[in-house]
């Protein structure tokens, strides 16, 4: 058995993750900021899930006031700090500025507005209504959608407290995301600014179904939002699945980043194609592992992980192979010593098994397959809420569930693509369709 | 607390210092009335004639010179005034001032010098509740062919004439819009302070041929194989237009005549420079044509973040603040002495800032031996600023002042006594430092 404990030290962090930081220095700035040209009705704008005035932004940075850009960012995304360093650029803003096919590409927008948001402060986001209202709001999970939430909620003059499971807020920010992306305790960082003033109240280590009651929100609240985020890892369902060794990539992230050990191999396979692969395959290669191999089950186009992100992951020495379809992982003495791969080929848009399985020798599996979200979180009182074809909870278009009073949004809820971003959408429009509603009401 | 920004120019308010110059953006109504929500703090309307309205041409009205990314630097224009009815002009500017009270209004005239032109129309303006008269004497293109426009605006006994009959006619405030075409724009100043203006606005547009279409051998704007000089405005007019402000808010006699700046405003900076120079609002037409509208977002929010780290709370903060400091050249202390330095930790050497001093300045940098990157020799440094235009990299070369010691290129001793020119023993006009007559 030849897995080591590592801890994910501040010198490991400096020496081995740092490098792959994407800033852009300030002095180039400037000149990427010429770049924009500005667009009226600009397409990049309409890609933003949030609605960042992309332009508007970068013209402040041309004209030299990289704190107002900052300023103009926050009056759209509360997130804009976090969302600059996690965004996926190639497929939202930048896959749709107007200088895609251009020399030079498209105008970086997320390194500038990882740029400006290094300004960030307490006193640039927008100014609190001075009016404060009598109703209370209850929101369950400190994720980015929570936590935009709260903080929306919290300016229009709503007393909010804000449940969280866990012991510290930010959700994936906080023990999800690549940890390079998120360097310098940024998470943390973004937690104060959007928790400042007294309009909101943090109660950590309170989860719902175990410590509240959703019966019981209802009642004491009137409104709650629930951003509870994914907590179930799904399962391969293959032989061996249980071996030591064999782990969900996710909560392995979430110690990883906490700072506990975690074990690391020698000879690592990761199970799967979106963004959770790349994140874990590129991260054990930083903490350790000798050899990487990821294997997907179907060609390149079909990744959830973008081209770029693909190519971070070789550029780490990550093997990818596609078509490969997990079998079975062997073990010895219950620890996982090889796993049987199928290969597959694609006939009709399917994936049909073609040849002989493979036996690779691993000492480490990861399975970064997706993850869905828990309903037994609520215990009985939840029943009546109403879940969607995959599960997570059903909303409208507004975000409101099947229960008066209650909105739900972020990856608990399946209207876009599960990204930091769009947790942020949600929570935006949620509030608006709360204040709407709210206001009738009294 | 945001910076107010709201100013009150010859008694007219407006929410803040951005005007819209007279031109294509104030031409009609719909124009305004966007602007106006877009949040433009004022108008000065498209310039009215009387009828017949003029006629412009059919074919490409404007030229320009696009620098780096294709981004318009100099933009040209051949078009005329207002080309239509005034009625309908006027009728449109009563809409729009009854819509919007909180905002400035202007009307922008030419007319001929005609008293009875002037005593017929100057009442139908004032009945639109028009804010204030413009007077359009700078159009240098068009209408100057039929003494107007920069023909009056020229010659300065015209100017004070048209101001005179201007103000003989209406109680509103008269600003006069002069033209940069002219050897000393103070005398113009003068002229219109002569006829009792009320305030001058500067610049309009200057005599220019864009570029020539070297295929049709013609100007552009080409229309139809001929081209005529058009006027030259935007970013590239605004060196010219800042030292035409400060000349006029530096000039003895023009004391306390307020200045509407005028030429390539398009951002916080600009403004801010205008103003330190003594205008007390701003006038923009290209920045607004060439990006729209929403660029008084940018403009406002650009101003007041600049106030806010100044600790300015009003525009009075800052106004007029450079002009004490504009001086003649002979008033320049030839005892300061300034040295180039480069940040060797910066420097990349690209070698640009050598070849430009080897070849047209005073051979004073050198490589530093092995290294590839670039030295000063304080002995051979002119202080010219030179290799500061020409280093690519930010922050990298610094003029830095003596503050004592010998500078080692002429073996002089830094003093912190100053000497400027009309003081210094090489000017044959200099008082004498021993008293003595100057023998003349
Ligand atoms: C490994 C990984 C990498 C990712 N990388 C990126 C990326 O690079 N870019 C990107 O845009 N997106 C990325 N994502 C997705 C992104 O992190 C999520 O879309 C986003 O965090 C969703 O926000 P949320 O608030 O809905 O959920 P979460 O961030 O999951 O937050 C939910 C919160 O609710 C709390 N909670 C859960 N149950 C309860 C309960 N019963 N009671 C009280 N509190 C509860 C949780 O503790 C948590 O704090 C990544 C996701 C993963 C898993
Ligand atoms: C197309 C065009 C038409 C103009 N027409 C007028 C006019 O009718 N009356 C006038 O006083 N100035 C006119 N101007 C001059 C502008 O009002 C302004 O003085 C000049 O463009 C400088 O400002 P800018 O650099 O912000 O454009 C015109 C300018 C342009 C570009
Ligand atoms: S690139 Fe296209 S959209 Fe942009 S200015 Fe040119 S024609 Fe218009
Ligand atoms: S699409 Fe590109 S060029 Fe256009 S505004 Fe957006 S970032 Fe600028
Ligand atoms: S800007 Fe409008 S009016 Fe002018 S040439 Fe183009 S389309 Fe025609």
């Amino acid at each position: 058995m030849s897995l080591s404990a590592v801890i994910l030290s501040p010198e490991l962090l400096e020496a081995r993750f740092r490098p792959l930081e994407e800033v852009l220095p300030a002095s180039e700035a400037p000149m990427e900021a010429e770049r924009c040209y500005y667009c009226h009705d600009a397409p990049c704008v309409t890609a933003c899930p949030t609605d960042i005035d992309i332009p508007g932004f970068i013209r402040a940075i041309a004209v030299g006031q990289p704190a107002r850009a900052a300023e103009r960012i926050l009056q759209a995304n509360p997130l804009g700090g976090s969302c600059a360093r996690v965004c996926p650029v190639e497929t939202l803003c930048e896959q749709s500025c107007v200088r895609q096919g251009e020399e030079g590409g498209p105008v970086r927008i997320g390194r500038l507005q990882r740029l400006s948001m290094a300004q960030a402060s307490p006193d640039l986001f927008p100014a609190a209504t001075a009016e404060v209202r009598a109703q209370k709001i209850a929101v369950v999970g400190a994720g980015p959608a929570g936590l935009a939430g709260a903080h929306l909620l919290a300016r229009e003059g709503f007393a909010v407290d804000l449940f969280e499971a866990q012991a510290r807020a930010g959700g994936l920010n906080e023990s999800g995301i690549a940890a390079y992306k998120m360097l310098d305790d940024a998470a943390q960082h973004e937690v104060a600014h959007l928790l400042t003033g007294d309009r909101i109240q943090l109660r950590c280590g309170m989860a719902l179904g175990r410590d509240i009651a959703l019966a019981q929100l209802r009642s004491d609240y009137d409104a709650v939002f629930l951003a509870l985020g994914l907590q179930g890892q799904h399962r391969l369902q293959i032989p061996g699945e249980d071996l030591a060794g064999v782990l969900p990539a996710v909560p392995f992230i979430a110690r990883m980043r906490r700072g506990e050990p975690v074990p690391v191999g020698q000879k690592v396979v990761v199970i799967g194609g979106g963004m959770t692969a790349i994140d874990i395959a590129v991260q054990i290669r930083l903490l350790g592992a000798e050899e990487v191999h990821l294997c997907y089950r179907r060609g390149p186009e079909a990744m959830g992980a973008s081209a770029r992100e693909q190519q971070l992951a070789r550029d780490q020495g990550v093997l990818i192979h596609h078509f490969r379809r997990p079998l079975r992982i062997e073990g010895e003495g219950g620890d996982c010593v090889a796993i049987w791969l199928q290969p597959t080929v694609l006939q009709d848009e399917c994936c049909v098994d073609q040849g002989q399985p493979l036996r690779w020798a691993v000492d480490q599996v990861f399975t970064a397959i997706g993850q869905r979200f828990n309903p037994e979180v609520w215990g009985e009182d939840g029943a009546s809420l109403q879940l969607d074809a995959h599960g997570k909870i059903a909303v409208d278009a507004d975000f409101r569930t099947s229960l008066p009073g209650v909105w739900a949004g972020g990856d608990c809820v399946g209207r876009s693509d599960d990204l930091t971003v769009h947790a942020v959408a949600d929570a935006k429009r949620a509030v608006l369709s709360m204040l709407g509603d709210l206001r009738h009401e009294t | 607390m945001k910076p107010d920004l709201s100013t009150e120019f010859v008694g007219i308010r407006s929410p803040n210092p951005f005007w819209l110059a007279s031109a294509p953006p104030t031409d009609r109504a719909v124009n305004v009335q966007r602007a106006f929500k877009a949040g433009w703090g004022g108008v000065v309307w498209k310039t009215l004639g009387i009828d017949p309205p003029v006629v412009n041409v059919n074919g490409p009205r404007y030229g320009f010179w696009q620098g780096d990314n294709r981004r318009v630097q100099g933009f040209s224009n051949i078009e005329l005034i207002s080309d239509r009815s005034i009625l309908s002009n006027l009728r449109e500017i009563a809409e729009i001032k009854a819509q919007w009270p909180d905002r400035a209004v202007v009307v922008s005239v030419m007319f001929p010098l005609e008293e009875s032109v002037w005593a017929e129309w100057l009442p139908r303006v004032e009945a639109t509740g028009a804010d204030g008269i413009e007077l359009n004497l700078g159009c240098p293109h068009g209408m100057s062919e039929r003494g107007m426009g920069s023909a009056m605006g020229q010659a300065p006994e015209l100017v004070e004439m048209v101001t005179r009959l201007a103000k003989a006619h209406t109680g509103l405030p008269v600003i006069v819009k002069l033209t940069p075409n002219v050897t000393d724009i103070t005398w113009g100043a003068v002229a219109a302070q002569a006829g009792g203006a009320d305030a001058v606005s500067l610049i309009n547009t200057i005599n220019s041929i864009v570029s020539v279409d070297l295929e049709r051998m013609a100007p552009m704007p080409t229309v139809d194989g001929k081209g005529t000089h058009g006027g030259y405005c935007g970013p590239a007019v605004k060196p010219i237009a800042l030292n035409m402000v400060a000349e006029i808010a530096r000039h003895p006699a023009l004391a306390g005549l307020p200045i509407s700046g005028i030429g390539g405003v398009g951002t916080w900076r600009d403004t801010a420079e205008f103003m330190a120079l003594g205008a007390s609002n701003v006038q923009v037409c290209t920045a607004a044509m060439l990006y729209g509208f929403r660029i008084i977002e940018d403009l406002v929010g650009g101003l007041q973040t600049w106030m806010t780290e100044q600790g300015h709370t009003r525009l009075e903060d800052f106004i007029g603040r450079a002009v004490p400091n504009v001086s003649d050249w002979s008033q320049l202390n030839l005892n300061f002495v300034t040295k180039a330095k480069i940040d060797v930790d910066r420097c990349i050497g690209c070698g640009r800032c050598y070849i430009a001093c080897e070849d047209t300045s005073h051979q004073a940098i050198g490589r530093v031996a092995d290294s590839g990157r670039y030295q000063v020799r304080a002995e051979d440094c002119v202080g010219c600023n030179l290799c500061v235009a020409v280093c690519p990299v930010s922050d990298c070369i610094s003029m830095a002042a003596m503050a004592g010691g010998v500078d080692p290129r002429t073996g002089v001793s830094i003093t912190a006594q100053p000497m400027n020119w009309t003081q210094h023993p090489n000017n044959p006009m200099a008082p004498c430092p021993s008293g003595e007559g100057q023998g003349d």
